[in-house]
């Protein structure tokens, strides 16, 4: 019996995951995408060794140099510098590391907890779950970034408190994936059939379900970071999230607006710089999304 | 039907409640100082601030609830730090605005994004499909405060083709009678209120498209996603194979049945449009309760946030119900259970 | 197919039609309407309850004095009073109030009589007396009637007759007049004031306010507009100017776009970088004046060295002045060398101006037994005022100068109000200081700086008292007389000069973007707008001229 059951569980986890990432990798745009982010967060990274300069030094008589491919631009600043003489290059490498850290805090913090609620309410009493679930439909209803603005206006503006908000605003997201994947596998046939078996819940939970609902978690985890990155970078362009002179990308673009007649680089690109990065963790989205629902099939 | 409806009331008014009980908790978790229970008002003597403190002094939560209930059901929303004037009031002075933004975001989406799904899916894994969907994922990864900053950029700033900022060129006096502008200046009873509407029109035009962009992702994906699945349903491919036009078969048969999901895809829109405005209202001074809201952020005015929060929320929760039953009249497996 | 083709041609259609519709259309309603980029929102139309240059801007147009400055000078004019008389002792003003002045008539309230002196009555009154119905209206205060002490300074204000009001003063005063011509003292209409008090709305006679001025209230959308129009029975006559617009923007790139692409004519408080990038558009103008203010580095002379004459004459030679104007004040300022500005009258010009040498500044150490230099300590505040844009880079800058001669400096600086306030005290031995002028008047600017009154309160940071120049600016403060008034001040600003307690460093200039087509249009010294007189020039105009 158990060494069936083993057998079984040897089988079927390692293949499954190994026949998904093939099917992953076969699409094309999605794995190029995942190359470019690897590469984006390798520049995060190794920002300390890949920044020339320090973020928040200012050069004050080069103030708003252009990209050193203009004519009046320098080599020795690759993008330019903005409005008070700081090197756009380190702050947007800089940027990327506050930017993917603070995003993967925020996935990390909300997937444990909707993860969790999401497993709980999936075997909790009627009464719980029902509980559970309308509070999450409602956290739902209302626009995920005017919660995070209210709950920013409550708790004070700042880079932890706007972590905190995004978090709490990406919970709904994971406890519903979580339940829905899980109620999918709780009524599937081999389930019912170790069941019969006489195999004991959390064992089967453990042992079987949890492996199963990784793929629709993971996909949920690459958007949940997407999004994260985005929120971050909104609360930072509104001036409820980094302060200057955190060189966080969207309080970068708040600042640059200002004079974007006179610099359109400093607001070009670091928005491309959020824009590739959005671009490349959605693709990769898309495709393990698609893998997934070709695996089902 | 009428159970159905019945049943989607009562879940309107269940939602209702849930969220003045979400509303009145935040009013204790607002910093000392600032309650709703006690209306700032400027004059001494008033009424109004006898209840509120009366109202705060009584320890008993159930009846401070009830109390806050009344109080919201007169549309007592409390008075903003800034000027003293009336939330309630302040409220439907800036919501029209971003009704009439949002929908012509809205109508920019689905006239533009609707024949897009469709060229999608009818050319479903061809050169316009594929350009088309690679548009979609374009428009959701780009930020839209970048997005309408480099629009305001090339088309006001460099071009000079579209204004800088606001809903209406300072020069015409139209006075607020609806709060839509566009109602306003053909109801203007100034020589110039046609010109005026078409400045208004002209104002419109770059907010409505750096908001409705990601929309029109969303309703291009969903109507080319509803496409794909019933083009390849057995209906319609005998209603090709009896000789229909490609048109004819969408017009009759598909769209239709496309629209339902569609319908609900405009629900998770309203969050989109709503979380569009607060930073596009605010990039192109659009004085709508977006940038309300920000603004009592900003300064701290919590009567205001408040106000800002149960009200939005209650507007998307209102327009939730009516797409339900919008969803209910077209789709006929929804109207039996 | 062919559906689709047809409604997206007709999109594209629509769409151009619009962008190319709009862009020739408005051109001639815009040829009656100026419209001005302010920087905020007034809090309220009543000049008589605030101290916001915002707010006294949007009320200015509203509102007319007793007394008025002549347009872009700190000159006085006759306004609501046509003449005064003055007592011999200097105690006693009657008004002699203009006939025929029409309040404005709008869709709020209908005038049924001229302005006469129960107005000028019950604007003053509202302030002063505590008891007055409508002194607790709005409930913000009124700041400027306080802190310009008219509480102290009327005994008593006498109705004569409709058209003569006097005014009764506790002691003779010559800056009275002067101060009559401030915002705080515009005239409202008490005819309104009653009909508001017995519909039991008081409060609207500050935020729907009815005045005399050259321009009516309209339309107020708060954050976004303020709509005037002409007063059509102005006094003055009626402004060639049919409507005025404030476009409330905060956001000073955004005013600078607007302005570029014509949506302002106007645009309030540029940047340096604006300032600089007007070149590339030669349909607007650069205007300026020195504003009505002073940066100067106060040297307390209760602390050693600066007791002594001679250091504090190093110091004037040792401080370059032009390098801080280009670097800190990005050339929006000019040189100080008396303690008023240029534009304000009885400025001394024969003033010696003192160039920046360190040679001399050097050898007056020797002399003064200092061969080595000394240590001292130079304070700096940490926010940006109009006078000075960044303090603490001032400093940072005059400390380099004087390490070259020897002077080790230590910048010390605290949060403003503590700053304020322990420099009120004397604790400092250098203080970088400012001071913004309220009413066009030279004793606005000595008494509370330089007078032995105001070493003995704290305003005075240099803590100087001499006694000639005491005597002069106490005299020139009770004569009424402009041209005797004239000469003591120029004595006095000769006496600063000798001694100087201070180094006098900047005048920082006000300066606003406008498009060339306003015609008219001069920046009050104290920084404020007004558009009476402003015309637009337009091509209908230029035909009409040829």
């Amino acid at each position: 019996m158990d060494s069936q059951s083993q057998f079984y569980l040897q089988t079927k986890v390692p293949s499954n995951l190994f026949r998904w990432w093939s099917q992953f990798r076969s699409n094309k745009l999605s794995f190029v995408a995942l190359i470019v982010y690897l590469i984006i967060g390798t520049f995060a990274l190794f920002a300390h060794f890949i920044a020339p300069y320090d973020p928040t030094t200012q050069f004050t008589d080069a103030i708003h140099i252009p990209p050193s491919w203009y004519e009046e631009g320098q080599t020795k600043f690759i993008l330019g510098t903005d409005y008070i003489g700081r090197d756009m290059f380190s702050r947007l490498v800089f940027g990327a590391q506050l930017s993917l850290s603070l995003a993967s805090i925020v996935v990390f913090l909300s997937a444990s907890i909707g993860i969790t609620l999401g497993v709980v309410s999936s075997f909790a009493s009627y009464g719980i779950d029902g509980l559970i679930m309308r509070i999450m439909d409602f956290i739902l209803a209302i626009p995920s970034l005017i919660l995070a603005v209210v709950i920013v206006a409550i708790i004070g503006p700042g880079l932890p408190n706007a972590i905190y908000a995004v978090a709490l605003v990406l919970v709904p997201h994971f406890v519903i994936v979580t339940r829905t994947a899980i109620d999918q596998e709780k009524n599937k046939e081999y389930v019912t059939a170790m069941l019969l078996d006489g195999a004991s819940k959390t064992r089967l939970f453990f042992q079987t379900i949890l492996p199963n609902i990784f793929p629709p978690i993971i996909v949920q985890l690459t958007f949940a970071f997407s999004t994260a990155i985005l929120e971050i970078a909104t609360l930072g362009f509104l001036g409820l999230g980094a302060q200057s002179p955190d060189p966080e990308w969207g309080s970068i673009l708040s600042e640059s607006h200002h004079n974007i007649m006179f610099a359109p680089w400093t607001v070009a690109i670091p928005g491309l710089a959020i824009f590739f990065t959005l671009l490349s963790v959605n693709l990769v989205g898309d495709g393990l999304r698609d893998a997934i629902d070709a695996e089902k099939k | 039907m009428p159970v159905i409806i019945l049943r989607q009331l009562l879940n309107f008014i269940i939602s209702l409640f849930v969220l003045t009980i979400f509303t009145f908790g935040l009013t204790h978790l607002f910093p000392e100082g600032v309650s709703l229970l006690i209306p700032q008002d400027l004059d001494t003597g008033s009424s109004i601030t006898q209840i509120g403190e009366s109202v705060a002094n009584n320890g008993n939560l159930f009846s401070n609830y009830f109390q806050y209930l009344n109080q919201i059901y007169q549309g007592n929303l409390g008075l903003s730090s800034v000027r003293g004037s009336s939330v309630f009031d302040e409220f439907f002075i800036y919501f029209p605005a971003t009704l009439e933004l949002s929908l012509v975001a809205l109508i920019f989406a689905v006239f533009a994004g609707i024949p897009l799904g469709i060229i999608a899916a009818k050319n479903k894994n061809r050169w316009p499909d594929k350009l088309i969907v690679s548009s979609t994922l374009f428009g959701y990864s780009m930020p839209i405060f970048w997005w309408a900053i480099l629009l305001i950029l090339f088309f006001s700033l460099w071009l000079g083709v579209t204004p800088v900022a606001s809903r209406l060129g300072f020069e015409f006096d139209i006075q607020p009678l609806t709060g839509f502008m566009l109602a306003d200046t053909l109801l203007s009873d100034k020589s110039y209120s046609i010109e005026a509407f078409y400045s208004a029109l002209h104002h419109l035009l770059l907010p409505a498209i750096a908001l409705g962009t990601i929309p029109l992702a969303v309703v291009t994906r969903s109507t080319r996603s509803a496409m794909i699945s019933i083009l390849t349903e057995d209906y319609i491919r005998s209603a090709k194979a009896r000789g229909l036009s490609f048109t004819k078969v969408i017009w009759k048969h598909a769209l239709r049945n496309a629209m339902i999901p569609v319908v609900t895809t405009i629900g998770l829109l309203i969050s989109i449009l709503i979380t569009g405005s607060l930073i596009t209202e605010s990039i192109f001074s659009w004085p709508g309760a977006g940038k309300w809201l920000l603004e009592a952020v900003y300064r701290r005015d919590f009567t205001v946030i408040h106000g800002a929060i149960l009200a939005i929320a209650c507007f998307i929760i209102l327009v939730h119900f009516l797409l339900d039953l919008l969803s209910i009249y077209l789709d006929p497996k929804r109207r039996r259970t | 197919m062919k559906n689709l083709n047809t409604l997206f041609s007709i999109l594209l259609f629509c769409s151009l039609f619009l962008v190319g519709c709009s862009n020739d259309s408005g051109s001639t309603v815009k040829d009656n309407v100026l419209v001005y980029c302010s920087e905020a929102s007034p809090q309220s139309f009543n000049p008589q309850l605030v101290t916001s240059g915002s707010t006294f801007d949007a009320a200015r147009q509203i509102y007319n004095r007793l007394i008025e400055f002549k347009p872009g000078s700190s000159h006085i004019t006759s306004s609501l009073a046509d003449k005064w008389e003055i007592s011999d002792d200097g105690k006693e003003y009657i008004f002699y109030l203009r006939e025929n002045v029409k309040f404005h008539s709008t869709d709020y309230f209908k005038p049924t009589r001229d302005f006469n002196a129960d107005d000028v009555l019950f604007s003053f009154q509202r302030q002063w007396k505590k008891d007055h119905p409508y002194h607790h209206v709005s409930n913000l205060g009124f700041r400027y009637f306080e802190s310009m002490g008219f509480n102290n300074r009327i005994k008593d204000i006498i109705k004569l007759n409709d058209h003569q009001i006097k005014f009764v003063l506790n002691r003779p005063d010559a800056t009275f007049l002067a101060t009559l011509a401030m915002d705080f003292t515009s005239i409202l209409s008490a005819e309104y004031a009653e009909q508001l008090l017995a519909k039991g709305q008081p409060e609207n006679i500050d935020n729907h306010p009815i005045g005399t001025g050259a321009f009516q209230l309209v339309r107020y959308q708060a954050d976004a507009f303020i709509r005037y129009k002409a007063h059509f029975q102005y006094w003055k006559g009626q402004e060639e100017l049919k409507e005025l617009v404030f476009a409330i923007t905060p956001d000073p790139s955004l005013r600078f776009a607007r302005l570029i692409a014509g949506e302002c004519d106007l645009m309030a408080k540029p940047l340096p970088i604006h300032l600089k990038a007007v070149i590339n558009y030669p349909f607007i103008q650069v205007m300026n004046e020195p504003g009505s203010n002073i940066a100067y580095l106060a040297m307390n002379t209760n602390k050693k060295p600066f007791d002594d004459p001679k250091i504090r004459e190093a110091l004037n030679y040792a401080i370059n002045k032009e390098a801080l104007i280009k670097i800190v004040y990005q050339n929006t300022a000019v040189v100080a060398k008396n303690p008023i500005p240029p534009n304000m009258w009885s400025y001394n010009r024969d003033t010696p101006t003192i160039p920046f040498s360190l040679q001399t500044a050097q050898s007056l150490l020797q002399q003064a037994g200092y061969p080595n230099g000394f240590e001292m300590d130079l304070w700096a505040m940490p926010v940006q005022r109009s006078y000075n844009p960044n303090a603490t880079k001032m400093a940072e800058l005059i400390k380099q100068d004087l390490e070259k001669i020897g002077i080790r400096t230590k910048i010390i600086s605290y949060e403003f109000g503590a700053f304020l306030e322990k420099v009120k005290k004397g604790e400092h031995q250098t203080a970088l200081l400012g001071w913004i002028g309220d009413n066009g008047d030279p004793d606005n600017f000595f008494s509370p700086l330089l007078s032995c009154n105001a070493a003995l309160s704290g305003t005075n940071a240099a803590f100087w008292c001499d006694p000639d120049f005491d005597q002069l600016i106490k005299q020139a403060g009770m004569i009424s007389d402009i041209y005797t008034r004239t000469l003591l001040y120029q004595k006095a600003q000769e006496q600063f000069s000798q001694s100087k307690p201070w180094v006098p460093i900047a005048h920082s200039r006000q300066f606003i973007l406008a498009n060339k087509r306003v015609k008219n249009f001069r920046l009050a010294p104290t920084d404020g707008v007004y558009f009476s007189g402003v015309t637009l020039e337009t091509s209908s105009n230029q035909e009409n001229r040829n």
